[in-house]
């Protein structure tokens, strides 16, 4: 059982894009469970440190793109003595293959974690056809 | 001087120091280390105070357990994550399970004053030093 099992850490990781960023900082790819059910395809991606006004969801081209800002004034006057991590703003991107009802689309971001939920189209959502 | 602060140089600062401190020694290293294991943990300085934050998105606040004990630091909690039934799993990344870890601080803190804040899956400790503790200036005569 899953939540049975002790928790193992995983170094964060570092995006890697092909377009360059023109400012400096690193940036990270949130983790991601993607799952789908008949209605929506949903996207949870785990962004901590990223306030509600500073995520940035677009759709464009079937291209879903993510981007999290983190607030990083907090840091201003503390002084790193041990550090195992480090922090930056989140960014990634998904190319769907479902056409998706893009009015529909709902985010919502508690405690770290970020919920898309997707609604696919009427006309590709499966359609029982009755047998008479 | 700049016109205007570049708020991404700050970034960028931070960052290099973040790395710069990887894994220092200043907690202690042998046997007894409190190094490593989940969740990673970064400790800062603030003036005579210590801070320790780390990221734990997803966890509820009431299932977060934080305790203190001396100079010990103990965060403990279960992460969950879930699926609804019919549901194809395309992508499984996040991490679930138990978690405990204790993170013993070389210096001496009050621990009546330890505070916890957690706010979009980030836990910040809050350990003022002991009074005790404290540096002392001395004045040369």
């Amino acid at each position: 059982m899953a939540t049975a099992q002790e928790l193992a850490v995983r170094e964060k990781q570092e995006l890697v894009s092909k377009q360059e960023k023109t400012v400096p900082g690193r940036y990270f790819v949130p983790s991601a469970d993607i799952f789908e059910t008949e209605q929506a395809l949903t996207v949870v991606m785990e962004m901590p440190g990223v306030d509600k006004k500073d995520l940035d969801v677009a759709l464009e081209n079937d291209v879903l793109r993510v981007e999290g800002k983190i607030d990083f004034a907090k840091y201003e006057g503390m002084e790193p003595v041990y550090t195992e991590y480090n922090v930056g703003h989140y960014t990634r991107s998904f190319t769907l293959s479902n056409k998706i009802d893009q009015a529909g689309i709902s985010a919502q971001l508690d405690d770290g974690v970020l919920t898309l939920t997707l609604p696919k189209m009427k006309e590709v959502q499966p359609r029982r056809i009755a047998i008479s | 001087m700049a016109l205007f602060p570049d708020p991404f140089d700050t970034l960028l600062t931070l960052q290099q120091a973040l790395d710069s401190f990887r894994s220092s020694g200043w907690l202690g290293s042998g046997p007894s280390s409190s190094s490593g294991g989940y969740p990673p943990v970064n400790v800062f300085r603030k003036g005579d105070d210590f801070i320790i934050i780390t990221e734990v998105p997803g966890m509820a606040r009431s299932d977060l357990d934080v305790q203190v004990k001396g100079n010990t630091i103990r965060v403990a909690g279960t992460k969950s994550v879930g699926f609804p039934e019919k549901s194809a799993v395309h992508r499984r990344e996040r991490l679930a399970g138990r978690f405990d870890r204790a993170v013993t601080l070389p210096v001496q803190i009050n621990p009546d004053g330890v505070k916890a804040e957690y706010r979009d899956g980030i836990l910040a400790l809050f350990l003022p030093r002991a009074e005790q503790d404290k540096p002392k200036a001395i004045t040369v005569a």
